[in-house]
């Protein structure tokens, strides 16, 4: 029976166990800020199982936007989603017919298991039938979300119906 | 509640600095005090934070929201008193498992200003949908 006792005999070993959690660290730091935030292309999973790679203005509880829709998961622990937040709104203000719709996670766990959401904010950009063709873990660039709307959705009709953007309240 | 993100970048880089302390020296008392710091850091009253304030007099220029960093303060605290129970118990691995956890979260926000104790939160709520979770601003 081990008794309780104020030190460990660690030796070397804890010096390793900095060291290596130290670099660890520096890996998914560096990972993490080149990753974070780019739009990752979804459009080839439309082959898949046909599950969870479309999202109906139904499952969303609010209209698409008739060109694209800017979907955001965000939970009240979320440092980056605010300026994510300013940083979508900023862009369907910009870009006509182009919706965007914040999803408070907890409140949608259905949806965070189906698209295997795992982090916030996630940014989904939907065609305009709610084809997922673009995804992005963690704060987007507003140039990012520019160019993946271009690439996504289709240009601009000149009868194009006016900007939608659903915001929830403070999260 | 508006939080200085320099006063918790700086609270992390103590943090860093205190939990190598426990791995690099085998004792339990920095591990501790950690552990009362992440508690009174949960309640919001980070005493790394009250530290900064003492230094440092100017106003931030920009605030972020207090409750993401508290609620990995809470995180925290729950590595280190698995920590603390490794220690009592003499499971080193324990010990220094759940430190050297600790010890990747606070570094990552430090160097990096990543908030891993924070993506914790959905994770959790994916396993336990029940386990809603009300910081009071």
């Amino acid at each position: 029976m081990p008794s309780a006792r104020a030190w460990l005999h660690v030796g070397m070993t804890g010096v390793w166990v900095v060291l290596a959690t130290l670099a660890l660290g520096t890996g998914i730091g560096v990972v993490r800020l080149r990753r974070d935030g780019r739009m990752r292309d979804m459009s080839g999973d439309r082959a898949g199982d046909g599950r969870g790679d479309r999202l109906t203005a139904e499952a969303l509880g609010v209209p698409l936007g008739p060109r694209a829709t800017l979907v955001q998961f965000s939970t009240a622990f979320c440092q980056p989603c605010r300026a994510t937040r300013r940083v979508l709104a900023d862009v369907s203000a910009l870009v006509p017919g182009v919706a965007h719709v914040e999803i408070d996670a907890e409140s949608r766990l259905d949806l965070v298991r189906e698209l295997d959401i795992l982090r916030t904010p996630t940014v989904l950009v939907l065609d305009p039938s709610g084809n997922i063709v673009k995804r992005a873990s963690g704060q987007p660039r507003k140039a990012d979300v520019l160019t993946a709307l271009a690439a996504a959705v289709p240009p601009a009709q000149p009868d194009s119906e006016t900007i939608t953007s659903q915001e929830p309240d403070e999260m | 509640m508006r939080a200085d993100p320099r006063a918790l970048r700086f609270g992390a880089a103590v943090t860093t600095l205190v939990l190598a302390a426990v791995l690099v020296t085998g004792s339990v008392w920095p591990l501790a005090a950690q552990a009362v710091v992440f508690a009174l850091g949960l309640a919001g009253r980070s005493p790394y934070g009250m530290v900064f304030r003492t230094l440092v007099k100017s106003a931030p220029k920009v605030t972020e929201d207090a409750r993401p960093p508290r609620f990995a303060q809470g995180v925290g605290l729950a590595f280190a008193v698995a920590g603390l129970a490794g220690f009592v118990a003499g499971i080193t691995p324990l010990a220094l498992g759940a430190t050297a956890a600790a010890l990747l979260a606070a570094f990552l926000n430090a160097a990096f200003g990543l908030c891993l104790g924070c993506e914790t939160y959905l994770l959790i709520r994916r396993l336990l949908p029940a386990a809603t979770w009300e910081v009071h601003q």
